[in-house]
């Protein structure tokens, strides 16, 4: 299945391409996949993520991707 | 240590040794008392019953890391409430170090001009001159700066309005000096500019030299507390160096805001920007990288700061060009009016700056403009025209700088994204209903800062609440970040060490070592928290006084009917929710 990628700040080194951070991205994952799994497809170290979003909701990494996902994933970040 | 009081009705002065009371107050918790204490709740906010607070943090003036804050405090003419706004500057260790806890400026003046008030230590003790300030007034307070520092040398730390406070706007700021001399870190909130202004007090200059500095009770502890600080702050991932703020700046936030569908958009019509990417922190950062061919981290706004995380934006010739553009500012030019250039954001968070403007109610006045049919959302010379209007004076000028909610009522238009007669900030409540829960509740109006639930809304700081769950439990969040912001606010630390301290245990232990060393008292953490709770006891008695009940912690109609994309919601929260906050206090 195909899920929307888009990630932030300091994760974006992890985009394939020299692209925006937050620009969106394809990826294609085995069915039933969490956000976990995406998380290691990508090569992100597990340390290095704070909140992934789910079609705008925070989910736990546990959470399992449906096709057609937009997936969106931080690092630590605060301010205000 | 004293209590100074500036008479601006004669123009003398009277330094007062600190009463045994306020002797363990700072910041917010002595601007709130001395108002509350002092300040007749039915008076005239630009009266000469009013009084115009500045109180240092408690450990503002030591050693400890980001702790330069000074408290600004009286009676809003926004919000006809008590008003405490919070900034950054190099001019609030000076005021500590002179021995100076608060500067109380009481009284109004005969006649149509304005003074200026230079503060310097004469045979060991703090001495006021008071001297015309015309030549300053009508003008831009990057030109005038410059000429102030000229006059009085580079060791002075200065306090003024601009030309927002001088015609007296109900929105108007207190600037301070940052470490350039630049008149960029503001007492935005509130209008306490015009306070100043109705005082005909331009400018309050301060000179450090020889001050005795502060004392501390018990170094030892107060040493061992700042380490614990110092550590929590270095440790953090979002407070160390090259960290999220010391790299993006607080812009960090309107990426994610905007996939959380909280990012208040067009005057508060939607809850996603589809140019959020183009104007957010790390566009900052990739903008500046391009312009200046190196990566550029954030600085400091004061001195002793570990965070640093005022940004810059670099123009196209790569030069400065504006400093800082906050998250607040960038989102209220922003994506709530629907610009997305960067440069033209930067350019009207400059004329801010100015012209002695608050970023987030300027912006929000703007975008209800723009909502009311005023120019279009995205319009932004249409804005940047408008701002310069607001700092000249014209007729729309002035009905503009009264403020978001005067000018929805000025074009009959219900959508007034405002508590209190106060603009929200970035973070649309129907979205994220903790936020909404403090913006309706504080005593301040609609303000963010004081009870910043985003951090587990949002954030996941600090553990972690749905922020689209309408529940009753968003009271005691938004209750529990009141009271400790309260604390923080007097402390002397900037806020944003709670990113810090509510992850990592030993940091806000350090806090609690830092007042204790400082005043010689053995408070718990726990005692500590329930003076932030006493603080607004005093704050809300001071708004019952003056008129405001709990009818008036309420959100906006407007946002109680009309879902807001992407997640299409209402707020959906009862009262006794907003009730519950103060009730249970």
């Amino acid at each position: 299945m195909d899920v929307t990628v888009k990630l932030f700040a300091m994760l974006n080194r992890y985009a394939p391409d020299r692209r925006k951070s937050g620009e969106p991205f394809q990826v294609t994952l085995p069915e039933g996949s969490t956000i976990a799994d995406l998380v290691v497809q990508l090569g992100i170290p597990d340390r290095e993520v704070k909140v992934a979003f789910v079609d705008g909701r925070a989910r736990a990494s546990l959470y399992q991707l449906a096709p057609g996902a937009e997936v969106g994933i931080f690092p630590p970040v605060g301010g205000g | 240590m004293w209590i100074l009081r500036l008479n601006m009705t004669d123009h003398s002065y009277k330094l007062e040794d600190i009463l045994e009371r306020y002797k363990h107050l700072g910041g917010r918790g002595l601007t709130s008392t001395l108002i509350y204490d002092e300040v007749d709740p039915q008076c005239h906010p630009l009266g000469p019953a009013n009084k115009l607070v500045f109180a240092p943090g408690m450990i503002t003036g030591t050693s400890a890391p980001t702790s330069a804050r000074v408290s600004v405090g009286a009676k809003s003419p926004l919000t006809g409430g008590i008003k405490e706004s919070n900034a950054g500057s190099g001019w609030a260790p000076a005021l500590a170090r002179m021995g100076i806890r608060a500067l109380v400026v009481e009284g109004q003046p005969e006649g149509e001009g304005f003074w200026m008030a230079h503060i310097a230590m004469v045979d060991g003790k703090p001495q006021v001159a008071f001297m015309p300030a015309d030549e300053y007034t009508g003008r831009d307070l990057y030109e005038v700066y410059p000429e102030i520092y000229a006059r009085f040398g580079n060791k002075v730390h200065v306090a003024a309005i601009g030309t927002a406070g001088e015609f007296g706007y109900p929105n108007s700021g207190v600037a301070f000096n940052d470490m350039k001399r630049n008149p960029t870190r503001y007492s935005g909130r509130g209008g306490l500019g015009s306070v100043m202004g109705s005082k005909r007090l331009k400018a309050i200059v301060i000179d450090p030299t020889d001050g005795p500095g502060v004392h501390i009770a018990d170094e030892g502890l107060f040493k061992q507390g700042q380490a614990k600080m110092r550590e929590a702050l270095m440790e953090h991932a979002i407070t160390k160096p090259k960290g999220g703020l010391n790299s993006y700046g607080t812009a960090i936030l309107i990426n994610i805001l905007n996939e959380a569908g909280g990012l208040p958009t067009r005057s508060f019509s939607a809850g996603r920007f589809e140019g959020a990417a183009d104007v957010a922190g790390e566009a900052i950062f990739e903008t500046n990288k391009e312009r200046t061919g190196k990566e550029v981290y954030n600085h400091a706004c004061s001195p002793g700061c570990i965070i640093q995380c005022s940004n810059t934006l670099y123009d196209k010739d790569g030069k400065e060009a504006v400093s800082c553009i906050e998250y607040e500012s960038d989102w209220a030019f922003g994506p709530n009016c629907g610009i997305s250039d960067l440069d033209a954001i930067g350019q009207l968070v400059t004329l801010c700056n100015a012209y002695g403007l608050d970023t987030i109610e300027a912006g929000v006045t703007i975008g209800v403009a723009m909502d009311s049919g005023m120019i279009p959302f995205g319009d932004a010379e249409g804005a940047i025209s408008l701002m310069h209007e607001i700092g000249k004076g014209t007729a729309r000028g002035r009905l503009l700088g009264m403020g978001a909610a005067n000018v929805a009522k000025a074009f009959g238009n219900p959508r007034s994204p405002t508590v209190k007669g106060q603009a929200m900030p970035a973070y649309d409540p129907r979205a994220v209903k903790g936020i909404g829960v403090t913006y309706a509740t504080t005593t301040m109006g609609a303000d963010h800062t004081a009870g910043y639930t985003i951090a587990p809304e949002i954030l996941s700081v600090g553990g972690a609440s749905d922020p689209l769950k309408a529940e009753k439990g968003k009271a005691d969040l938004s209750r529990a970040f009141q009271k400790t912001t309260a604390l923080i606010d007097s402390s002397g630390h900037c806020l944003f060490i709670a990113f810090a301290i509510l992850d990592i245990p030993s940091g806000f232990e350090g806090m609690v070592e830092e007042v204790n060393g400082m005043f010689g008292t053995n408070m718990t953490g726990d005692e500590l928290v329930e003076l932030g709770a006493e603080i607004l006891r005093r704050e809300r008695a001071f708004n019952e006084k003056a008129g405001l009940t709990k009818a008036h912690d309420r959100l906006p109609e407007f946002m109680h009917i009309e879902p807001l994309p992407p997640h299409n919601v209402v707020v959906g929260l009862p009262d006794e929710v907003y009730d519950a906050v103060y009730g249970e206090l």
